[in-house]
């Protein structure tokens, strides 16, 4: 066993590591929150930063069909995806938060398929959006079935 | 009593809440290119039984941290100990490790730039990783021996990753220093795997064929600076599985088969890992951040 002395030491060095990994959640939280009024404001304008990114998408990733268009199973397993890997940071609702953009703007929904299916991919690392390419492709189809299902207005219970 | 502060630890991240559903490959030796989700927290225990030639068999164990510091970088800090058949338990050291990204976009090869520090005893036997002419002789003295012997060690590794067509293909190099004037030692680690099923069905359901990911690593060391290559160096052939449950709970196990009289005959690993995503936040709460 090792003497508590050096017990100690490792245990004290252990914690500040966490401590400086909690002190990077915190950092890291502030700047995504000094960051969320300039993210407001260009949802505000309709300029999310999404938007920017599908007009990078190249041409032929814009012009690439939605396989799962008519797949009548793709929006409900699409919705589950978004519940598991896009609520936390997009809202329940897709309506956006502090963290990542509204989904129904106009700009997302009159994308093209291939557009939000290569942001999805590709992600907007530098922007703290990952890359979800992890996800299978006939998910990440799944996901932009969904994402096109929504519209531009906030679902009510009444029309979900 | 130690156990008894284990099992509060673990029932304590168990009953936190968490909306995430993790999609975690099945490997235990090898990286992919995915890093963590910014502001999530995997909490991660692993252990390893090991069979040990001339020498009692051992169980090493490991506790990991794992938090999205931004979309580009990873860091991970992990806890190791043993425990060796008719000797004792012990603590063994701690490891810092981080991941970054160094491309924007997905590109056909995706590297990961991975650089760890490593603090620990002779006794450390968790194999996280087999460098240099590391084997299964290793292992084989007491922990009273080896215990004495400590390790301070920078390790540098190249991390390759695809996916094409729903597999993902791995292929990590690595380099690792101890900084008590050894050589420098290399190691590699390969791994292939895939979803049983591509495409997602819209229940939610613990035992759909999409939350299983099977697959196989290869891993072993390639010597040291002054004797590069396979002589006297180990290898191991592990299948792999992960099953990703939605719980956010995800469950590996491996078994890994020495492929030379240099490997421990058998390495049978298992896993349980849990992620918490806005973690971040509410770290950031913590500290008074009420934005």
């Amino acid at each position: 066993m090792m003497s508590p002395g050096k017990t100690w030491i490792t245990g004290l060095c252990t914690s500040a590591v966490l401590l400086f990994v909690s002190g990077v959640s915190v950092s890291d939280g502030r700047q995504e929150s000094s960051g969320s009024n300039e993210t407001r404001a260009k949802v505000n304008k309709g300029k999310v930063s999404g938007e920017s990114e599908l007009d990078k998408a190249p041409q032929k990733a814009r012009a690439r069909r939605n396989p799962l268009e008519n797949d009548p199973d793709a929006v409900a397993a699409g919705k589950k995806l978004f519940g598991m890997h896009c609520v936390e940071c997009h809202g329940e609702s897709a309506e956006g938060t502090r963290r990542a953009p509204n989904l129904r703007e106009p700009e997302v929904q009159d994308a093209p398929p291939g557009a939000i299916f290569w942001v999805l991919t590709n992600g907007i690392v530098w922007h703290g959006m990952p890359v979800w390419s992890k996800l299978p492709e006939p998910q990440r189809w799944q996901l932009v079935t969904y994402i096109k299902s929504l519209g531009t207005k906030p679902q009510t219970p009444s029309n979900r | 009593m130690r156990y008894r502060f284990l099992s509060a630890f673990l029932l304590f991240f168990a009953l936190l809440p968490s909306r995430s559903w993790a999609q975690e490959n099945p490997y235990i030796v090898a990286y992919d290119h995915y890093l963590e989700e910014p502001g999530s927290l995997e909490v991660e225990y692993f252990s390893t039984f090991g069979t040990q030639r001339g020498g009692n068999d051992f169980h090493a164990f490991w506790m990991a941290f794992e938090y999205g510091a931004t979309a580009w970088w990873t860091t991970e800090v992990y806890l190791d100990g043993q425990t060796t058949s008719h000797d004792s338990t012990l603590f063994t050291g701690f490891r810092w490790e981080n991941r970054f990204r160094p491309l924007k976009h997905e590109h056909f090869i995706n590297p990961v730039l991975y650089v760890e520090y490593e603090h620990i005893s002779g006794a450390d036997k968790i194999l996280k990783e087999i460098e240099g002419h590391d084997g299964d002789a290793d292992s084989a003295d007491s922990n009273a021996v080896a215990r004495r012997e400590h390790k301070h060690e920078l390790e540098f590794k190249l991390l390759l990753s695809s996916t094409y067509k729903g597999w993902n293909f791995v292929e990590n190099t690595l380099a690792a220093k101890n900084l008590a004037n050894e050589p420098w030692e290399f190691g590699y680690a390969l791994g292939a795997s895939r979803p049983v099923r591509l495409k997602a069905t819209p229940q939610h359901c613990n035992f759909c064929a999409e939350n299983f990911i099977v697959g196989a690593e290869l891993y072993g060391g390639l010597g040291d600076r002054h004797s590069f290559g396979l002589k006297d160096t180990s290898h191991y052939l592990a299948p792999v599985a992960a099953w990703n449950m939605p719980s956010g709970w995800t469950v590996r196990i491996s078994p890994g088969f020495g492929l030379n009289d240099n490997s421990h005959r058998l390495l049978l690993r298992w896993g349980l890992s849990r992620e918490f995503s806005g973690f971040g936040d509410l770290v950031g709460h913590l500290f008074g951040d009420r934005r």
